[in-house]
């Protein structure tokens, strides 16, 4: 008995994850998150800072252990769902190889070209010749419009063509599932608004599961197909885009649940409501602060 | 004052007093509690590169030969200069320093044996490590730790690469194998620029020179000074791989971890060549 939905590629189940705050008391970060990504979806997961979503992340990619919970993939590879909080480093690789990451600051390798980035997963992990490595190397730049650049240092990079060649390195493996942590983090609109239909596009034409950490409200709606949104380590809010878009554009007198105040106030972006007090402090921050 | 005021002032000192006591062994506990965390630490991260070198040698993890040579680059060919630089002084301060004694006891010819023996057992290896824990080791350092900072680690363990193998590996192996060149190199030079204050300034002839260098000399000499800078080797790039990813805290955690890289390696350095040099002299080496 796994407990994961059908269709689920991740079923993440009372996941708890703590840290130490400044005084070294124990803090939930994560507070019993459980949700599931269904295949080919773009599952975008927000809320304010400090609320989880990055400890969520480093949880998903293996990065973090939780404390407490199980998070399960179910990938073409393997019949049985894995539970990643009980996989050695070499079950872990192995699961790696199957999703992508594109990282907040791109994350290319500065020592190496923007094609030797790409190339760098294909001649670890295959066993290819290095002419088909390039012929790879050159169609993953194609898919993101980075041709031109292959031979660049990322040092001479835009932030924008540095996050389209992650997309190029974290697709190199053709993986199943791709997280994406706050893509549109840093640039301007029109680059940001470009970088969404990359990954919409990539979304239709390689069949991949998305997973999407932002906080960028115009982004996130441009390219959901379900949102959960958390707060204090807790999830508040899973639903189809449409919920969330009738949350955003309702009129806050009508909401009659706090929780509903609250994602209204975070989608609107707001300077009162449940989020704030008059001082401009959440709850949560006042409780941090008063120990 | 009453008896019982005097009483209690006493205890309140004695109180303070065993406070004091109590704080002083408290932030001992706590500087021997970091010191075998860090030894743990970098002990773990030496045997895990150990395990990862052992792998490519036996061909069973692959790693481009690519990869070492520019580490040997950066690391040893660069070092050469200034390496030729300060042996060549230490040799000519040296034979400066040791003539007016040896000249007292009409043995100034001797200059050549005890510049020859302090370089090639002692100075050689010890300040080619010095030099090079400033040169390469906090390079190392800096380059590992701003890699942290851009999430490249991370990325690297997100597509399953190990940052160990493609990081850490390389930059200890060409480290240890570029120590042991550049004694090679240091030796000679601080023996050359002891000659060449001994035949400009001292008035020893060459062949004199040259002839007790010879005798000065034997093997063991040589081979225990580059034992000696094999070691130092992997000390300063373990200190430096293990500094590195350990940064936290933008570029100033890359600044401390520099920093610290330096003085730990230098003091790891001087504490490991007096063992040496103490078992060395135990066993008649």
């Amino acid at each position: 008995m796994t407990g994961d939905a059908p269709g689920a590629v991740i079923s993440i189940r009372n996941v708890v994850k703590t840290f130490p705050d400044q005084q070294g008391r124990p803090v939930r970060v994560l507070d019993g998150v459980t949700l599931d990504v269904l295949a080919g979806e773009t599952l975008i997961i927000m809320g304010g800072s400090g609320c989880g979503k990055s400890t969520l992340l480093n949880c998903l990619i293996g990065e973090l252990v939780p404390d407490e919970g199980r998070i399960l993939y179910r990938t073409r590879d393997c019949d049985e769902p894995r539970d990643i909080t009980g996989l050695d480093e070499t079950g872990m690789n192995e699961l790696r190889k199957r999703f992508g990451i594109l990282f907040q600051s791109g994350a290319l390798f500065n020592s190496m070209t923007v094609a030797e980035n790409v190339a760098l997963p294909l001649a670890e992990h295959s066993y290819v010749d290095p002419a088909i490595i390039d012929i790879v190397v050159t169609m993953k730049l194609q898919q993101v419009r980075m041709l031109p650049h292959r031979d660049k240092m990322p040092a001479q990079l835009s932030g924008g063509q540095k996050k389209r060649a992650g997309l190029a390195r974290a697709t190199a493996l053709d993986p199943e599932i791709l997280f994406y942590d706050e893509p549109s983090a840093g640039l301007d609109p029109v680059t940001s608004a470009a970088i969404d239909e990359l990954i919409m596009d990539l979304s239709r034409k390689l069949h991949v599961t998305s997973v999407v950490i932002t906080h960028e409200m115009d982004s996130a709606f441009r390219i959901a197909d379900r949102m959960v949104m958390l707060d204090r380590g807790r999830v508040l809010r899973i639903g189809p885009r449409s919920d969330f878009e009738r949350l955003r554009d309702a009129d806050p007198a009508d909401l009659s649940s706090p929780d509903d105040r609250l994602i209204h106030q975070f989608l609107t972006g707001e300077t009162t409501g449940p989020l704030t007090d008059a001082d401009g402090l959440s709850e949560y921050e006042k409780q941090i602060i008063a120990g | 004052m009453n008896g019982s005021a005097a009483a209690t002032q006493g205890y309140g000192r004695a109180g303070r007093g065993l406070a004091a006591l109590g704080r002083a062994g408290l932030s001992a506990g706590r500087a021997v509690t970091a010191g075998l965390e860090y030894l743990g630490g970098a002990g773990y991260l030496l045997f895990d590169a150990g395990m990862w070198l052992y792998r490519v040698l036996t061909r069973r993890a692959r790693l481009s030969a690519s990869v070492f040579a520019a580490q040997m680059v950066r690391v040893g060919v660069r070092s050469i200069p200034i390496i030729v630089l300060v042996q060549t002084f230490i040799g000519i301060i040296l034979a400066l320093q040791m003539a007016p004694t040896l000249r007292d006891y009409g043995s100034l010819d001797k200059t050549a044996n005890i510049v020859a023996i302090a370089m090639f057992r002692e100075l050689g290896p010890l300040l080619s490590a010095v030099v090079l824990s400033g040169f390469a080791g906090a390079s190392i350092a800096a380059e590992i730790g701003a890699m942290v900072e851009a999430e490249e680690i991370k990325a690297m363990r997100a597509h399953a690469l190990n940052p160990i193998r493609f990081l850490v590996v390389p930059r200890i192996t060409a480290t240890v194998v570029m120590l042991v060149g550049l004694t090679v190199v240091a030796d000679v030079v601080g023996v050359l620029g002891g000659l060449g204050t001994a035949v400009l300034v001292l008035d020893i002839p060459r062949e004199t020179y040259l002839h007790n260098t010879q005798i000065a000399l034997t093997y063991r000499d040589f081979f225990t000074g580059l034992v000696k800078a094999g070691v130092f080797g992997g000390l300063i790039s373990l200190i430096a791989c293990y500094e590195g990813l350990n940064v936290r805290g933008g570029a100033e955690g890359v600044g401390r971890g520099t920093t610290a890289t330096v003085v730990k390696s230098i003091v790891a350095l001087i504490a490991t060549d007096c063992v040496f040099t103490s078992v060395f002299y135990l066993f008649g080496l």
